[in-house]
């Protein structure tokens, strides 16, 4: 732990592990993110790449790099950073290692919504309207049947099971109801993909990150971290337990629901970056900020390998997050068993 | 006899089951205030009520004359702490972090660890005897370390005010003593106001310098434990026929129950 303080009266404290942690991903971010941008089609090296990005390409390189693949780049790292910051805070409100927006029903309302759009044949941009609204109204209903003069943590679980079982069932009705050739795109739209994003895509998840990141992490995390002791420790220390609550509820659904929006409900990476994020920095707590950064890390990568591994055919990302969440949580299962820890 | 804490009129009730009606409390500024009574009299309930996790449906807790509940959470904690019947310490972390915490409601932004938060936070563990644990992970201690841990956490917030909500509960005997032992020097010492919810009546007796027995979620009776502990209270607040000795070691006054099974050594029938 170091601690810089100033004659103004400012101190901060800061940890070199997790400091160096965050670090290190967002570097990895940016060479992957350049190594993404030169690759493609029309193959540019990285020279080239950061050449047209300060704005000294040709017409074409300047085309290929900020209307086709930038705009994709951008969009992961947004919806990684998103739904893995909103993954850390739904971990440490609901005290389990599983809330993620999976368990709590969210993702399966913004699919809902995309599903209703799908079937009755709407646009691109009505398809990530619909799927932003019914996501967060699922996480209003999740809190109001939670409710009873406050929210409990396994109460919120429990709510957000209930209600994505039942929305996952309209789910199947919506897709059994449409035509073959819209329930392939609802499909390819569940499973999570970032094929073809845009900046229309990216920009919603950008200036959800850009209000709400700097709010959650610096205006909340300090009492977030109060928070896992339990209600009655956070209150005692100050903290408006129910207040905080909703309101970081309501910015980690805003931004699950604007990420799905974007790129569907990529599986896995809001569950799988708080957990990694805390075993690198070997610091307690949400550990919000390198969460963030690696759920970004996470995303660039896993799309890069959707669409390398199997030579001229994209895999859609949410396969690859998959595979590599669901890999990583059962190697931690035996890890942790064989510590004797489970 | 001045309070800076008070509980007035208060109705305090879960959902539709009311468990106080009409409660009116006085804490006196500088006492060790214990409170007493069966089990499920409400004296817990009492105690989250004054420590504003429980908001009256009716009266109002009063702290320097003003509603609880009107001030911001932040400053009635500069004033008022809590060590709460049970806490989660999060996965992994060490004693000097966990009491650390206890800093919140002077921390700030920009102020995240100033010198005076490390000088409290050091004067915190040793005042509870756990400096020499401070870099080791709370998960390893055992329960009589933890729970001075969390007395620790509740001392750095530095509050004139602090409520124990039976801080001694699955605690061994010689542990029970020595966190009793703990919140009476602070209270001798450090001048602080404690308002602790016991069990054992003889230890609220020996360490009380003021007494609020509860029955039925009403005060009984409240004073220094020579005049409320007396054999015909007991009886009316326990159901417990006992005789009162002096306690040998203290002079305060001993419950000793009534036998009722004459089977004990030595008196044989």
């Amino acid at each position: 732990m170091i601690v810089v303080r100033t004659p103004g009266g400012i101190s901060l404290r800061l940890r070199p592990r997790a400091l160096a942690v965050g670090l290190t991903c967002a570097l990895l971010t940016l060479a992957v993110g350049v190594l993404a941008l030169g690759s493609g089609d029309y193959p540019m090296s990285a020279a080239d790449v950061l050449r047209t990005l300060t704005g000294g390409g040709t017409p074409a390189e300047e085309f290929i790099v900020h209307e086709l693949r930038l705009p994709r780049l951008v969009t992961a790292i947004a919806v990684g950073a998103a739904l893995a910051l909103a993954g850390a805070v739904f971990q440490t409100l609901v005290r389990n290692p599983l809330g993620s927006p999976d368990l709590l029903g969210f993702t399966q309302g913004a699919a809902t919504g995309a599903l209703v759009v799908i079937v009755i044949g709407g646009t691109s941009t009505m398809l990530s309207g619909a799927a932003a609204v019914s996501g967060f109204a699922t996480g209003l209903l999740v809190y109001v049947i939670a409710w009873r003069r406050g929210v409990h943590g396994y109460r919120l679980v429990l709510a957000g099971i209930g209600v994505a079982a039942i929305l996952t069932g309209i789910n199947g009705w919506l897709l059994t109801r449409a035509p073959l050739m819209d329930a392939a795109r609802a499909v390819l739209w569940l499973t999570g993909s970032l094929d073809g994003r845009g900046w229309i895509h990216a920009l919603p998840v950008l200036i959800a990150l850009a209000l709400l990141g700097p709010a959650v992490l610096a205006g909340a995390g300090p009492a977030l971290r109060l928070m896992e002791m339990g209600d009655d420790s956070a209150s005692a220390l100050g903290v408006p337990v129910e207040r905080l609550r909703l309101a970081l509820l309501g910015a980690a659904v805003l931004l699950v629901s604007l990420a799905s929006a974007a790129a569907g409900p990529v599986n896995f990476v809001a569950l799988t970056a708080p957990h990694l994020a805390r075993r690198l920095t070997r610091a307690p707590g949400p550990n919000l900020l390198p969460s963030a950064l690696l759920g970004a890390l996470l995303l660039v990568v896993a799309d890069q390998t959707a669409q390398r591994v199997i030579p001229g055919h994209q895999l859609p990302v949410g396969v690859v997050t998959g595979l590599i969440g669901g890999g990583y949580l059962i190697w931690l299962l035996t890890a942790e068993r064989r510590a004797g820890r489970l | 006899m001045r309070s800076r804490l008070r509980g007035s009129a208060m109705t305090l009730a879960y959902e539709r089951r009311t468990i106080s009606r009409e409660l009116t409390v006085d804490v006196p500024d500088r006492s060790f205030t214990v409170v007493i009574g069966p089990n499920a009299c409400g004296k817990s309930t009492l105690l989250r009520a004054l420590s504003r996790l429980l908001r009256p449906s009716t009266g109002a807790v009063l702290l320097d004359g003003a509603d609880i509940h009107q001030r911001p959470a932040r400053e009635v904690a500069k004033t008022l702490g809590l060590l709460p019947q049970s806490s989660v310490a999060p996965d992994g972390i060490g004693v000097a972090e966990l009491v650390s915490r206890g800093r919140y409601p002077h921390q700030g932004l920009l102020r995240q660890w100033s010198r005076e938060d490390e000088a409290v936070v050091a004067e915190s563990m040793a005042a509870t005897g756990v400096a020499d644990l401070a870099d080791r992970p709370v998960a390893e201690l055992s329960g009589g370390q933890r729970q001075r841990v969390w007395l620790a956490m509740a001392l750095a917030q530095q509050t004139p005010l602090l409520l124990l909500d039976e801080p001694t509960t699955y605690l061994d005997i010689a542990h029970q003593i020595e966190i009793l032992d703990l919140c009476a020097r602070l209270h001798e010492e450090e001048g602080r106001t404690l308002v602790a919810v016991l069990h054992d009546l003889n230890q609220a007796a020996r360490y009380a310098t003021h007494l609020i027995a509860m029955r039925d979620g009403q005060v009984v009776a409240t004073g220094p434990p020579r005049t409320v502990v007396t054999a015909a209270l007991v009886e009316e607040v326990f159901g417990l026929p006992c005789r009162i000795i002096d306690d040998p070691e203290t002079g305060t006054p001993l419950v000793v129950p009534a036998a009722r099974h004459r089977t004990a050594i030595g008196v044989t029938a």
